[in-house]
């Protein structure tokens, strides 16, 4: 690859990326402990943004499931935890539920690189399976956005349904330790905001190279015209899997990541709704830019967690009304608003009635 | 063998039910290609307009016609639910032609918002709707009893499919129908106002809900988030089924009411969901665009 000269605007971009990655890293010393952990919650969904962000405003298929993702992610790190919290016993719940034997595929979470191994790959090699029996078939568009909702009833009413493997309803939850450090002292939570600063930053830093690839050119000529790509010789089945892996390890991780910083994960936290509210960060930040995903989702959130607490039900109908407007006005989102207004200003400038690039219609 | 035929009527049951919010779906979707999420509102507005209409019955009606009211009901329902549809067309639908996904999230907006509405009107429990005295009791055939509720409900999605027929293979809004579903353009060069259609048949399919919201108030209680745990099952149907003609839709909702019903008594709720799912995902590979699908030399369709 040639070297590009670094013109002043890049340069003033990369400045404020590493100005934003160092605000980040010392947010512990001004924030109080409970606004950190907010804020590494926050971070963590940002993740899974990035990730559905790749999927979707990149590669152009919209999957309703990651929900499912982020929770099979959230439940491996809950099972190690559980199995630190039980001491070699056997977890609580399994007592209630009046098993007197560990089933056999918890035994392993006893690990933590396993746990750790398995909250990535285990929604990846799903994302995979579920990816090629469609992506093979071209069943995509919105035939795709469906089955991975169903994905998501299903998994979750398995989940309801197996209490006695997976703690039913009310999820796994009262854990305390992480590596015999205890998960509720303000040092522990710190340390482990910086792991979630540098997985977020990782993980942009990783979707950055994949989407500047001849990878990611294929993903975004796969949005624009699938059936081109196929002629020019491509197989788009592969890099769609792979695109759809990839989204679902990064939900994956945010899983555990969150997991650790909320303490509990439940059916609920990876249902429909949660699902499409990750749809709606990406779609509010913009898709199709990844700094766009990820200031969708950590705003968001916050907005969230401020309004929807003392009024839940205004927040309800307010997310509603994101979405269509969203969807209506701003189909690129904040990101895709400032690219607007610049072209409007440069088209009224040279005052020639070129319109830039239209977002294709997926 | 009774236990079979006790699960296959079952089985057919939930498939009336999925049909009659499919049958919606599977218009709106083939002519539009819009994902309105919103459907499972609609339902919802269905059923809380029987509700209303059971409630000025007992109020304002002498006891004696009480009975009558759910006869009231389902045409009233239905002319709520178009109305809702026609005025969510003009108002939102139509900017978003084209672009199916957007309008999959636009709507599910628009369906979030109608459930608070209907949480601040009608309150967030449940609420009852008392069956007319006429739909008590079942028709007994040997040791089987086959309740009248449900045998009413299949009746209802037969009348419906009849008059669903009729109108779109055998009168003239029909065939203008489906010549905009079939060449968009064509119909359009050949004097059609696509839009006016546009806007009638997803009324009609917004229409189709109400009935279908109404129904489901013989079957249990009903609150704001009732349309949220059948429309996922009923767009499954619309995959399965394929889009375009009705058949397909019939088909669907059969296939997966009936092997829902059995995968269920065999195995337990959640593991028959799963099986249900993975049947689906491998009949796709079989047929990737559903049961019946619209012939086309498009491309990209």
């Amino acid at each position: 690859m040639p070297i590009r000269k670094l013109s002043a605007q890049r340069l003033w971009l990369l400045a404020a990326y590493v100005a934003a990655a160092a605000v980040l890293f010392c947010a512990p010393l001004v924030l109080s402990d409970f606004r950190l952990n907010l804020l590494a919650k926050f971070l963590a969904y940002a993740i899974v943004a990035l990730g559905l962000d790749l999927i979707w405003g990149y590669t152009g298929i919209l999957s309703l499931g990651h929900g499912v993702f982020f929770g099979l992610g959230g439940y491996a790190m809950a099972m190690y935890l559980k199995m630190q919290a039980s001491g070699g016993k056997l977890p609580d719940f399994m007592d209630w539920s009046g098993l007197t034997k560990l089933p056999w595929f918890w035994k392993p979470f006893e690990f933590l690189p396993f746990a750790i191994a398995a909250g990535i790959l285990l929604p990846a090699i799903l994302a995979l399976i579920l990816g090629y029996f469609t992506f093979r078939n071209r069943i995509r568009g919105v035939y795709f956005t469906i089955l991975t909702q169903a994905l998501v009833i299903i998994t979750t009413t398995l989940f309801i349904g197996q209490q006695a493997y997976t703690g039913g309803t009310n999820g796994l939850t009262g854990y305390s330790k992480l590596f015999g450090y205890s998960l509720g002292s303000p040092e522990t939570k710190r340390w482990l905001y910086w792991v979630t600063v540098a997985a977020l930053i990782g993980a942009y830093l990783l979707c950055r190279v994949l989407v500047k690839s001849r990878f990611g050119k294929v993903l975004r000529a796969i949005r624009d015209g699938e059936n081109r790509v196929r002629f020019i010789g491509y197989n788009p089945a592969i890099y769609q899997m792979v695109a759809f892996a990839f989204s679902a390890a990064l939900a994956g991780l945010a899983g555990m990541l969150f997991v650790l910083h909320v303490g509990i994960i439940s059916p609920s936290m990876m249902g429909i709704v949660p699902s499409i509210e990750m749809v709606l960060w990406v779609a509010i930040g913009g898709r199709g830019t990844l700094v766009g995903a990820v200031l969708g989702a950590v705003l968001l959130n916050y907005a969230k967690s401020t309004f929807s607490e003392s009024y839940p039900n205004i927040w309800i109908v307010f997310m509603g009304a994101l979405f269509v407007v969203v969807v209506v006005f701003l189909p690129k989102g904040a990101a895709g608003l400032f690219g607007q207004l610049k072209r409007l200003r440069r088209r009224r400038a040279s005052n020639e009635g070129a319109d830039g690039v239209r977002y294709p219609a997926v | 063998m009774d236990v079979i035929i006790l699960q296959l009527f079952n089985g057919i049951s939930v498939s009336s039910i999925l049909l009659l919010i499919a049958l919606g779906l599977s218009i709106t979707f083939g002519l539009m290609k819009v994902i309105n999420m919103a459907h499972g509102e609609l339902i919802m507005i269905g059923a809380y307009t029987a509700y209303v209409v059971q409630n000025l019955f007992a109020d304002y009606m002498p006891a004696s016609m009480f009975g009558w009211y759910f006869a009231i009901a389902i045409p009233v329902s239905f002319i709520v639910a178009f109305i809702f549809g026609l005025v969510l067309e003009m108002g939102l639908i139509r900017f978003l032609y084209g672009r199916p996904l957007d309008s999959l999230l636009a709507t599910w907006g628009v369906g979030l918002m109608l459930q608070q509405l209907a949480r601040s009107v009608f309150g967030a429990p449940n609420v009852g709707v008392k069956s007319p005295a006429w739909l008590d009791g079942g028709l007994t055939v040997g040791d089987n009893v086959f309740p009248y509720k449900r045998l009413f409900i299949i009746g209802l999605v037969l009348v419906c499919l009849f008059v669903m027929y009729l109108y779109i293979y055998r009168s003239h809004p029909g065939r203008r129908m489906r010549a905009v579903m079939q060449n968009r353009e064509m119909a359009a060069c050949l004097g059609i106002s696509t839009r006016r259609v546009d806007a009638v048949t997803f009324a009609i399919g917004s229409g189709i809900a109400g009935i279908a919201g109404c129904a489901l108030t013989l079957i249990g209680p009903i609150g704001p988030a009732i349309g949220t745990y059948y429309i996922v099952d009923a767009f499954m149907v619309v995959v399965l089924g394929g889009v375009g003609k009705l058949v397909g839709t019939v088909f669907g909702a059969l296939g997966i009411g009936i092997s829902n019903t059995l995968f269920e008594y065999w195995t337990t709720a959640s593991l028959g969901k799963v099986l249900v799912f993975l049947c689906i995902v491998a009949f796709l590979q079989w047929k990737p665009s559903g049961f019946v699908a619209m012939r086309s030399r498009s491309l990209d369709n």
